[in-house]
């Protein structure tokens, strides 16, 4: 019984322990790091080909190439940047708008660059 | 009817579609009152302006070889043609863009801009000045342009205009770049406010259509350099159809390709070249002959081709002058 008793308040303490930890551990963590979005760069589309963001809230796009140098580019959201094969691109944006917007590749990367693009849809 | 006393160059015609035919200062112009002025500006410039015409051709993509146009060079070869039977040579003609269609075979991409030299070359005019578009020079940043072409942007000055070369696809981006933009303003500082200018480029330098790529990204930093010009003329080519854009008092016309023909971009979502039509081999490209002459009234074309558009386009107005003359200070 003693045995019985021990185990149960170990795992009552080790439960307990576990869930108030959660929570004061994770909230802070996720107010400070943005959810992370990967969009990949091939020629001649991105992939995924329809990223859903919400309105106001802060996420990374993180860019990347498998190829050759691509652009990212969305007036809607000013955004204008290369996609180098060398390595990722993050932007940090934080759509105030809703609205579905078209992104295209602006740095031209061959024959069928001119129907390089994505979708964004700001929720 | 008075010659359009809000700018200096007004093109006052219509559509031409395989290129364009722009007349520059019509010879009634150099009448009477307005002769004067043109005297007068043309001591101010060091070059009095004088009639004459030149054409715009645009988009050949020599090298093409797809579904929208499996007749390859045949419209460029028709222009070439077309331009030849004017019944006034041309003194120059000016080609923005998308000379060739790319290539990663740098040999391959060669003997294109070899073959485009070739087909130019038989027109019969003096002088033939081009930019690069990014199907030229967007792989490797204009390097095996300049070996056939030479420098992507320049400017030189024409029986009194001043004609202005520039680059926006050389990056690989749809930019001029702050070191074009330097050599822009330089250019111009010694020109009088009023002197007539003549961009040709091959993008468009406003959003015409982002989405599709239809723009220049610092274009409005090269409007803000041509704005204070009073009478500037932007040419382009890129969107592959008919075009005009007025902006201040800055016009913007596109000219139509040689190669295939894109739709309008207020009545589609997807930018896809116009289908083939092998009844119509050349719709879209070509000709349907419009013209305006300086009195605006329309009148029929000479021009005996029938199949390929050619749109005849008409500078005229003295405004430019009239401003010289009230201002002693320029």
């Amino acid at each position: 019984m003693k045995s019985f008793y021990t185990r149960f308040l170990l795992i009552a303490f080790v439960t307990a322990v576990s869930f108030f930890s959660a929570g004061p551990m994770s909230t802070p963590v996720n107010a400070k790091s943005p959810r992370v979005v990967e969009i990949t760069a091939k020629r001649f589309g991105f992939s995924p080909d329809t990223v859903t963001l919400k309105k106001d809230e802060t996420v990374v796009l993180r860019l990347k190439s498998e190829d050759v140098t691509h652009g990212f580019f969305l007036r809607a959201l000013k955004l204008d940047e290369d996609i180098s094969p060398d390595s990722p691109t993050d932007i940090t944006v934080t759509p105030t708008t809703a609205g579905t917007f078209t992104t295209i590749c602006d740095h031209f990367c061959g024959a069928n660059h001119g129907n390089m693009k994505m979708t964004i849809v700001v929720e | 009817m008075k010659p359009d006393r809000r700018s200096f160059m007004k093109i006052a015609g219509t559509s031409l579609g395989i290129g364009v035919l722009y007349s520059a200062v019509p010879a009634a112009a150099l009448t009477g009152e307005a002769g004067e002025m043109f005297s007068f500006l043309g001591k101010r410039n060091g070059e009095k302006v004088t009639p004459f015409s030149f054409v715009q051709l645009s988009d050949a993509h020599v090298g093409f070889n797809g579904p929208p146009d499996p007749l390859g060079t045949k419209a460029f070869e028709r222009a070439v043609e077309m331009v030849n039977a004017l019944p006034q040579r041309p003194d120059l003609v000016l080609f923005t863009g998308d000379l060739t269609h790319d290539t990663e075979d740098k040999d391959v991409h060669a003997q294109r801009m070899k073959q485009f030299k070739e087909i130019s070359s038989r027109m019969n005019v003096p002088l033939i000045k081009c930019v690069p578009g990014e199907h030229d020079a967007g792989l490797d940043h204009s390097g095996l342009y300049r070996e056939f072409f030479g420098e992507t942007y320049y400017s030189f000055d024409h029986r009194g205009m001043h004609f202005v070369a520039l680059d926006n696809v050389s990056q690989g981006k749809p930019k001029v770049g702050a070191e074009q933009l330097d050599w822009l303003k330089k250019d111009l500082a010694r020109f009088p406010k009023s002197a007539p200018i003549v961009v040709f480029t091959h993008r468009p330098l406003f959003d015409l259509k982002p989405d599709w790529e239809w723009f220049t990204s610092d274009g409005d930093e090269v409007m803000n350099v041509l704005v204070p010009y009073e009478n500037v003329t932007v040419l382009y080519g890129h969107i592959h159809r008919d075009d005009t854009h007025e902006e201040g008092h800055v016009h913007h016309y596109a000219a139509k390709s040689l190669i295939f023909a894109f739709p309008d971009p207020a009545k589609v979502a997807d930018k896809k070249p116009i289908p083939f039509d092998k009844d119509q081999p050349f719709k879209n490209l070509g000709i349907r002959q419009v013209q305006a002459n300086a009195k605006g009234s329309t009148s029929t074309s000479s021009i005996a081709i029938s199949d390929i558009e050619l749109t005849a386009r008409e500078f005229l107005g003295i405004n430019g002058v009239h401003q010289i003359l009230k201002d002693p200070s320029l």
